[in-house]
């Protein structure tokens, strides 16, 4: 019986430290200024029916918002000083990064539309690196917090920190 | 194309059909998970080309709600082509965008525009603009 207390003790250790993790992701992130307020929206429209829809829709932010660094990158390589191709193409990534609540990216994105508004190549080319930078970090901090999530199950989500 | 069912019981109202438009996927899945949230059947495409060819085979669309800059279509262009139809220019056209630039959304409201929503749109305001347009 005193066994079986203890397995009942150490799960609920276990439990409340995945919660604590989640929390403390969730803050990062947060203040560190990777996700805004709109993540939250996104979050806040998982129901029943969608209970990973948060999840699904940084997939697909993912997905496409690698496809469209893809082009930046084909756009500054085969249209040297073309800006407002290059331009269009950011914007595109701009809006999706809007759309997921991804602020840190979305910045770095504005600053590459204002350089192509100067015709500053130099300041383009370092600020994709940063939006590149930017995305890589993103991805991972989100990959985290889902498998946080996942561990942390229904009582997990239900204390998801508020952003 | 995604398509979710609406929610209504059998033998009350129909429940609202509308159709996204948006080539951007991410923003395709967020306004159906928030037309979703509110109740409503949601069928989201990725092109003005597609919303056109859906319109000729679905009777029964309530709204559509699109982006404003889309590859080969625009949606101020689908939305002139849904006000010149005499079958489909009483359904509510809403235009989303990123820019806010006032001329676009003039034109957009002066050619039948329902509203013009910025993006990132938020479920408050596809709360609202549904409650007007639909209810």
């Amino acid at each position: 019986m005193r066994n079986l207390r203890l397995n009942s003790d150490s799960r609920r250790a276990a439990r409340g430290d995945r919660a604590g993790a989640l929390i403390r992701t969730g803050r990062i992130l947060s203040r560190l200024g990777y996700l805004d307020e709109q993540f939250c929206q996104v979050e806040d429209l998982q129901d029943e029916a969608s209970p990973n829809f948060a999840e699904e829709v940084a997939t697909l932010f993912f997905k496409d918002s690698a496809r469209l660094i893809s082009n930046v990158e084909q756009a500054l390589e085969k249209y040297p000083k073309d800006f407002n191709r290059w331009d269009a193409y950011m914007q595109q990534l701009k809006g999706s990064c809007s759309s997921i609540g991804a602020s840190r990216m979305k910045s770095e994105c504005m600053s590459f539309r204002d350089y192509c508004g100067q015709g500053n190549v130099e300041g383009c080319m370092r600020s994709f690196h940063k939006v590149k930078r930017e995305h890589g970090a993103l991805r991972q901090k989100l990959e985290a917090y889902f498998q946080l999530l996942r561990q942390a199950g229904p009582a997990g989500a239900a204390t998801r920190p508020g952003m | 194309m995604a398509s979710r069912k609406g929610l209504g019981d059998e033998g009350s109202a129909p429940v609202p059909h509308v159709l996204a438009v948006d080539d951007s996927p991410v923003d395709r899945a967020v306004i159906a998970g928030i037309l979703r949230s509110s109740r409503f059947r949601v069928t989201a495409v990725e092109s003005g080309k597609r919303a056109l060819e859906l319109l000729g085979t679905e009777p029964n669309v309530s709204m559509i709600i699109t982006d404003y800059w889309m590859p080969e279509m625009t949606g101020y262009e689908l939305l002139k082509k849904v006000k010149e139809s005499s079958r489909l220019k009483e359904i509510p056209v809403v235009i989303m965008s990123s820019e806010n630039v006032p001329t676009r959304i003039n034109r957009c409201l002066e050619e039948g525009a329902e509203d013009f929503l910025l993006k990132p749109v938020r479920p408050a305001d596809v709360s609202r603009l549904c409650s007007r347009v639909l209810r």
